[in-house]
């Protein structure tokens, strides 16, 4: 073997046990320390569960104020994405002249790559503006963070679309164009119900992204004692936020038992999304044969 | 009603683009006595530079680059063909999982475990440019494989009888013929990679320290632009500090920017 063929396979089997060590070390580290933390005191601390859910007790020293806020985030976020967003992915795959694709997916790409700490300092100014000119009591809130999210994700669900409905068989296009359908008829009936899974599986991909999300939300509204949201102008709880705050600002050690708990109930929520989204992707390459 | 949505992106993109813009040139104008692209930062002086803050970031993000970059190129030779099959399934397995990790939760576990670690092991508090930097590359490990990877293997895919026929090892063809056709792919992974270490935020505020200074040695406490648009309160609006914040984000956007411009220049070269 020669030198490069040598130093290539070094650094690929470093580079691989580095990887399995590296993230399998962090991940045992974090479930060894939080799996015992994963109950229902850690939802709801002292408070019984059944009044905490529908808010007749407020919960003190549980996080359940956080999922409630991450809840209430990601539905916002995914009623303001989810019309733009399909429509838009649909229209550059279908429809668009070649200028307008290159037009537009230009900005799908810029857009994408803005970091999110930009994006959250985007809604701040926003605020700021708003109140020095407009609104002289407007404040972060809820409905600004689900903004700014849906800002931030939008190119995800755009991109997910847009390569489902590329990647059918060009054969179904044909066909029915052969058969005389017409292009709006093709697409509704057609192109967007064969690419289904596979919008699903990228809704589902953008649920994760809303969900992970933290620089956006800390400019924008999370705070750590918020209690359940009250509406969409209220400051609120949530989960990355949660975990942010604690790895800082911890006082005791059940406070960052908490803390554990809380970036494993993260973590796992985010794998089940994944993994969810890659078995709807999965399915439409199966049903289509695509490889 | 598609059109009009699909138009609404690059007017969304537009909005965003020039308002940060303008606020960052507005602060710059409106600060011009603050010094702002000095390298003194001394708020009960007036001084608000971010020089630092720009240096810490550019050595972050390169340091966290060049080894991230080495470790996806050998994922991705161990997914095509260097190793066994089922060696290559569970790392495509992991790096998959890895996509779906919240960067708050690699930036938790981390402070936890690694910090204490390099605290004990070679001095310091821990919360370091190394620290910080050992993240990051490990984080953009699977994006930048996955571009890689998609170009290495239909490549290899291509070559790969022809090569054998020649009376190539797998080994050879990868680092002979391989590598060497997909060396734009390898470049534009590196782009894209470098587009995202710079504007992570949560790592280097929760891992690098924080400290206003400019970082020399790899245990330096170190503070990014990211960081410091997280950090600073937003109490003094009109102010200094407010004003370097503005246009720190001006210049992570801008940055940010050219990058998808030029890696989008660039993978269209590719495809041809």
């Amino acid at each position: 073997m020669k030198f490069r063929e040598l130093a290539l396979t070094f650094l690929s089997w470093a580079a691989f046990l580095i990887v399995i060590f590296g993230v399998g070390g962090l991940i045992i580290f974090l479930m060894y320390r939080g799996i015992s933390a994963i109950n229902l005191k850690l939802f709801f601390g002292d408070t019984p569960a059944f009044d905490a859910i529908f808010a007749l007790k407020p919960v003190w020293n549980g996080i359940w104020p956080a999922v409630a806020g991450t809840l209430s985030l990601l539905l916002l976020t995914m009623t303001i994405v989810l019309i733009p967003g399909i429509s838009c992915g649909v229209y550059l795959a279908c429809f668009a002249s070649e200028r307008e694709r290159d037009f537009i997916g230009e900005s799908v790409d810029i857009l994408a790559g803005i970091p999110s700490i930009v994006m959250g300092l985007f809604g701040l100014e926003l605020v700021i503006i708003l109140r020095r000119f407009f609104l002289p009591d407007a404040t972060t809130c809820l409905f600004l963070s689900s903004l700014c999210l849906a800002i931030l994700v939008l190119p995800t669900l755009i991109t997910a679309t847009r390569s489902s409905i590329e990647a059918l068989p060009s054969q179904l296009k044909l066909t029915a164009e052969a058969l005389g359908m017409s292009k709006s008829d093709t697409v509704r009936h057609l192109l967007i119900p064969s690419a289904g899974s596979g919008i699903l599986g990228g809704i589902i991909l953008t649920m994760g992204r809303t969900m992970e999300d933290t620089a956006v939300i800390m400019l924008t509204g999370a705070v750590a004692n918020a209690g359940l949201p009250r509406g969409l102008g209220s400051k609120f709880e949530a989960l990355p936020f949660k975990i942010y705050y604690t790895s800082a600002q911890y006082t005791s050690s059940d406070e960052l038992m908490q803390g554990f708990g809380t970036a494993l109930l993260l973590l796992f929520l985010s794998w089940i999304l994944i993994l969810a989204a890659k078995i709807f992707q999965k399915r439409l390459m199966l049903k289509w044969q695509i490889n | 009603m598609l059109r009009f949505s699909a138009l609404l992106i690059s007017a969304i993109l537009g909005t965003v683009i020039a308002f940060i813009i303008i606020s960052g040139i507005e602060a710059f104008i409106k600060g011009s006595g603050l010094s702002l692209f000095g390298d003194v930062w001394n708020p009960n002086a007036g001084r608000f530079g971010i020089l630092m803050m720009i240096q810490c970031s550019v050595l972050l993000a390169v340091s966290s680059l060049f080894t991230g970059w080495f470790l996806s190129l050998g994922c991705c030779c161990i997914l095509n063909g260097l190793a066994p099959k089922f060696i290559a399934n569970l790392l495509m397995g992991i790096l998959t999982l890895m996509t779906a990790i919240p960067t708050v939760v690699y930036g938790f576990a981390a402070v936890f475990l690694l910090v204490p670690l390099i605290r004990d092991a070679l001095g310091g508090t821990g919360f370091c440019w190394l620290t910080a930097s050992m993240i990051l590359s490990l984080q953009g490990i699977p994006t930048m494989t996955f571009i890689m990877n998609s170009a290495v293997r239909s490549l290899s895919s291509e070559t790969k009888i022809t090569a054998t026929a020649l009376g190539m090892t797998p080994i050879q063809h990868l680092s002979r013929v391989v590598l060497p056709l997909s060396s734009k792919a390898m470049i534009s992974a590196a782009i894209l990679g470098l587009g995202r270490a710079i504007g992570d935020a949560l790592l280097p505020t929760m891992l690098a320290g924080n400290a206003i200074r400019f970082a020399k040695f790899p245990l330096d406490s170190m503070r990014t632009l990211t960081a410091h648009i997280s950090l600073v309160l937003s109490s003094d609006i009109g102010g200094g500090e407010h004003f370097s914040l503005l246009l720190s984000g001006a210049l992570l956007l801008t940055f940010c920017a050219v990058i998808s411009f030029i890696s989008r220049r660039f993978g269209r070269k590719i495809n041809l």
